[in-house]
C-alpha cells in the first residue's frame, strides 16, 4: 500500500461517514426522514454502503496493484495480511485488497442491477395478477410456476450454451429474469388483500384510473415487504453470482469478483483462509447492511409504524 | 311502474329497473341483492334511501358508479343509471371516470379505512381536481388548503400535510368530505357518512352536509339506516327492503303517515325521548337472505296484517293519495284489513 491509497482511502471514508452525517442533520427537518433515520443501525448500514460504492467507483486510486497481475507467482501465493499486502495475496499470488476493490465494482452492479431488474419485474407481473384477477391472474401465476418449477441452474447453462460465455450484461439479464418469481407472490398476495380496501374503492369513485389506482394507491402500501425482497434479492445475487462464479460459469477470470474470489480461494481455504474471509465479509457486510437500510425505508414508509 | 313526478326540474339522476345480483361463492345460486329499483334524484335536492342491513342500499349506491366488485357482482342488462340524459352503464371506461369523483362523488362509511394510509390528506383532496381539472402541484395544494377550510378543519395550513393516523375519526371523515367535493359534484352519494362517528360528531357532519349542499347546489343522494337522519336532512325517502323500493314519500308524509308496514315497523322501532318507557319495538326476523327471497311480497313472513294475496301476489308501488307518496302494499287498496293478528 503506498501512501497515495491510504489517502484515497481514508477519503472515501470520511466522504462516506460525512455524507452520512449531512443527511442525518437535513433529515431532521422532515418528519419521513426522521423515521429512517431511527434506528442507528440504519446510518451504519447507509454508510457502510456508501463507502463500498465510493470505493468501487475509485476503484484505480484505492487498489495499490494491478488486480489481475501476479505480483511474484513463486514468493508471494498465499502470503498473510501484512501493510504492503493489506488483506495477503491469494494462490496465484494476486493482491486481495485490490481484488477485493476492483470486485466491488462487478459485485455490487451485478447485486443491485440483477435485484432491480427483478423486484421490478416481478413487481409488476404481481400487481397485474392480484389486480385483474381472472384469466390475467391465472395465466402469469402458472408462468410463474413453471419458472419456480425449472431448476434456476439449468436455465443458467443454457444461456451459457447460447451465448458461450457469458458476458457482464448478459449475466444480469439472465439473473433478472430468473430471479423475480417468488417476488411476484409476494406482491400479488400484497395487491389482492390491498385492492379490497376502501381506500381503493374511494380513488375509483374519484375517477383515477387503473394505472393511477395500482401505482398510486396500491403498490406504495405494498412498500415495506417489496423493499424488504429488494434488500434480500440484492443479497441472494451476490450469492447467485458466487455460485454462478464457483461453477465456473459466472463472471469470466481473471476479472475479479467477491464470488469468485472465494471460488478460488476454496481450495486453500486451510493454508490461507483470508483469500475467502474477506471477499466473504464484504457480501456478508453489503447484506447486512442493506437489511438495515431496508429496514429504515420500510418505517420512513409506513407512517403507521409511529410509536405515539 | 309509477313514479311521482312532482312538478318542473329536470331530473338529474334517473335510475330505472336497476338490478344488481351477485353469483354466489360456489356459483349455486344468484344473490339478488338489488331487484327492480327505481327512483329519481332532483337538483338540489336531499333524497334519503333507508332501510335494514342487507336490504339493498350499499349495492345500489354503488351501482350508480359502477363499483361493484365484478366478479361476483353485475348489473344486469335492461337497468338504467341516466345522469343528466346519459346512461351511465353505457359508458366506456374513461367517459365513466371523467363522471366518477367530478360530475357524482361518493363518501363512504368508514373514513379509518378509506383515506389512503401512506398519503397526505392534502395528496388525496388534491387528487380528484389533479385527475380532472389538470391543476399543477402549487394549485392543487392551494385548493386542498380551501377544501380544508370549508369542511370547517382548523389549521388547514397545518393539517394539509397530516397523514390520515395523525386525525380523529369526525376529522378524517370532514377530509372524506373535502376530497369528495373538491370538483364541485352535481351529486354527492353519501354511504352512511355518520355510521362510523359517535353521535355528537355525527351531527356536526350532518350540519356541515347540509351546509355545503346549499352552498354548492348539489343534491345528495343519503344513505342511512337511521330514521332519524333521515328526518332532519331528506327531502324525500325510499324505502328498501329485500332489494326492493317499498315506499316513497315526502320526508313529511313519511312519518305523518307511514303506509308500508316495513316502514311503520322501522319508526315504530325509534326510540323516543317524549314517550312513556316500554320494550323497543322489534320487527320480528330478519332480512331474509338475497338468494331465496320470498315469494309475493318479500316482507309478508315478517309482516302483522299479512293475508293469504301478499304470499301469492307482489304488489307494485301504489299510490297512496298524497302527492309523491307510494307504497308496494296490498293494504293500499284495501286499508280495512290493516288488523294485527299478533
Amino acid at each position: 500500500m503506498t501512501l497515495g491509497t491510504w489517502l484515497a482511502l481514508l477519503v472515501a471514508l470520511v466522504v462516506a461517514a460525512e455524507a452520512v452525517r449531512v443527511l442525518r442533520r437535513r433529515g431532521l427537518r422532515s418528519e419521513r426522514w426522521r423515521r429512517f433515520f431511527r434506528q442507528r443501525t440504519t446510518s451504519w448500514g447507509l454508510g457502510i454502503l456508501t463507502f463500498l460504492v465510493i470505493v468501487a467507483l475509485a476503484a484505480p486510486l484505492i487498489a495499490p496493484f494491478d488486480p489481475n497481475k501476479q505480483l511474484d507467482i513463486i514468493h508471494l501465493t498465499n502470503h498473510p495480511p501484512s501493510w504492503t499486502f493489506l488483506l495477503g495475496t491469494d494462490v496465484l499470488s494476486r493482491d486481495l485488497w485490490s481484488r477485493v476493490v476492483y470486485g466491488a465494482r462487478v459485485s455490487l452492479g451485478i447485486g443491485a442491477l440483477g435485484a432491480l431488474m427483478a423486484v421490478s419485474l416481478g413487481t409488476l407481473v404481481g400487481a397485474l395478477a392480484g389486480y385483474y384477477q381472472r384469466w390475467v391472474d391465472a395465466v402469469l401465476m402458472r408462468g410463474v410456476d413453471v419458472g419456480l418449477a425449472l431448476p434456476r441452474i439449468f436455465i443458467l447453462l443454457m444461456a451459457v450454451a447460447l451465448w458461450d460465455g457469458l458476458p457482464f450484461p448478459a449475466l444480469v439479464i439472465v439473473i433478472g429474469l430468473t430471479s423475480w418469481f417468488g417476488t411476484s407472490r409476494l406482491v400479488r398476495a400484497e395487491v389482492l388483500s390491498l385492492r379490497q380496501r376502501d381506500f381503493v374503492v374511494a380513488a375509483r369513485a374519484l375517477g383515477a384510473d387503473d394505472g393511477r389506482v395500482i401505482f398510486r394507491h396500491v403498490l406504495p402500501n405494498a412498500a415495506a415487504p417489496i423493499i424488504v425482497s429488494a434488500a434480500l434479492g440484492v443479497g441472494n445475487v451476490l450469492l447467485l453470482e458466487a455460485s454462478l462464479s464457483f461453477l465456473g460459469i459466472g463472471i469470466k477470470p481473471p476479472e475479479a469478483s467477491w464470488g469468485n474470489m472465494i471460488a478460488d480461494g476454496a481450495p486453500s481455504i486451510y493454508t490461507a483462509p483470508w483469500s475467502t474471509l474477506f471477499p466473504g465479509l464484504a457480501i456478508s457486510l453489503v447484506v447486512m447492511s442493506l437489511n438495515a437500510v431496508a429496514d429504515g425505508v420500510r418505517d420512513a414508509l409506513d407512517p403507521r409504524e409511529e410509536p405515539a | 311502474m309509477t313514479t311521482p313526478t312532482p312538478p318542473s326540474p329536470p331530473v338529474l339522476l334517473r335510475v330505472r329497473n336497476l338490478k344488481t345480483y351477485f353469483v354466489t361463492e360456489h356459483g349455486t345460486g344468484t344473490a339478488r341483492a338489488v331487484d327492480d329499483v327505481s327512483f329519481d334524484l332532483y337538483p338540489g335536492e336531499t333524497l334519503g334511501i333507508v332501510g335494514e342491513s342487507g336490504c339493498g342500499k350499499t349495492v345500489t349506491s354503488l351501482s350508480i358508479l359502477r363499483l361493484v366488485p365484478e366478479p361476483p357482482g353485475h348489473v344486469l342488462p335492461g337497468s338504467l343509471i341516466e345522469f343528466e340524459g346519459r346512461n351511465l352503464l353505457a359508458l366506456s371506461a374513461p367517459e365513466l371516470r371523467a363522471v366518477r369523483g367530478n360530475q357524482i362523488a361518493m363518501i363512504f362509511q368508514e373514513p379509518m379505512t378509506s383515506l389512503n394510509p401512506v398519503f397526505t390528506v392534502g395528496d388525496q383532496i388534491a387528487e380528484a381536481a389533479i385527475i380532472h381539472q389538470h391543476l399543477s402541484r402549487g394549485a392543487a395544494r392551494a385548493r386542498a388548503i380551501a377544501m380544508l377550510r370549508l369542511v370547517g378543519i382548523p389549521d388547514p395550513d397545518e393539517r394539509v400535510d397530516h397523514y390520515p393516523h395523525q386525525l380523529s375519526g369526525g376529522m378524517r371523515q370532514r377530509v372524506m368530505i373535502a376530497m369528495a367535493l373538491v370538483c364541485h359534484p352535481k351529486v354527492l352519494i353519501a354511504d352512511e357518512p355518520t355510521t362510523a362517528l359517535d353521535v355528537t360528531i355525527q351531527a356536526q357532519i350532518l350540519e356541515l352536509l347540509d351546509r355545503l349542499q346549499h352552498e354548492l347546489g348539489m343534491a345528495v343522494l343519503l344513505i342511512t339506516h337511521d330514521l332519524g337522519v333521515v328526518a332532519g336532512h331528506a327531502d324525500r325517502v325510499v324505502v328498501m327492503y329485500a332489494g326492493r323500493v317499498v315506499e316513497t314519500a315526502p320526508t313529511d308524509a313519511l312519518f305523518a303517515r307511514p303506509t308500508h308496514p316495513y316502514t311503520e315497523g322501522l319508526l315504530a322501532a325509534v326510540p323516543r325521548i317524549d314517550a312513556p318507557r316500554a320494550r323497543l319495538h322489534a320487527i320480528p326476523g330478519q332480512v331474509p337472505a338475497a338468494t331465496a327471497w320470498p315469494p309475493g311480497c318479500r316482507f309478508h313472513p315478517r309482516c302483522p296484517y299479512a293475508w293469504e294475496k301478499c304470499a301469492a301476489q307482489e304488489p307494485p308501488l301504489l299510490e297512496t293519495g298524497t302527492p309523491g307518496h307510494t307504497a308496494r302494499c296490498w293494504l293500499v287498496t284495501e286499508p280495512e284489513r290493516k288488523v294485527s293478528k299478533r
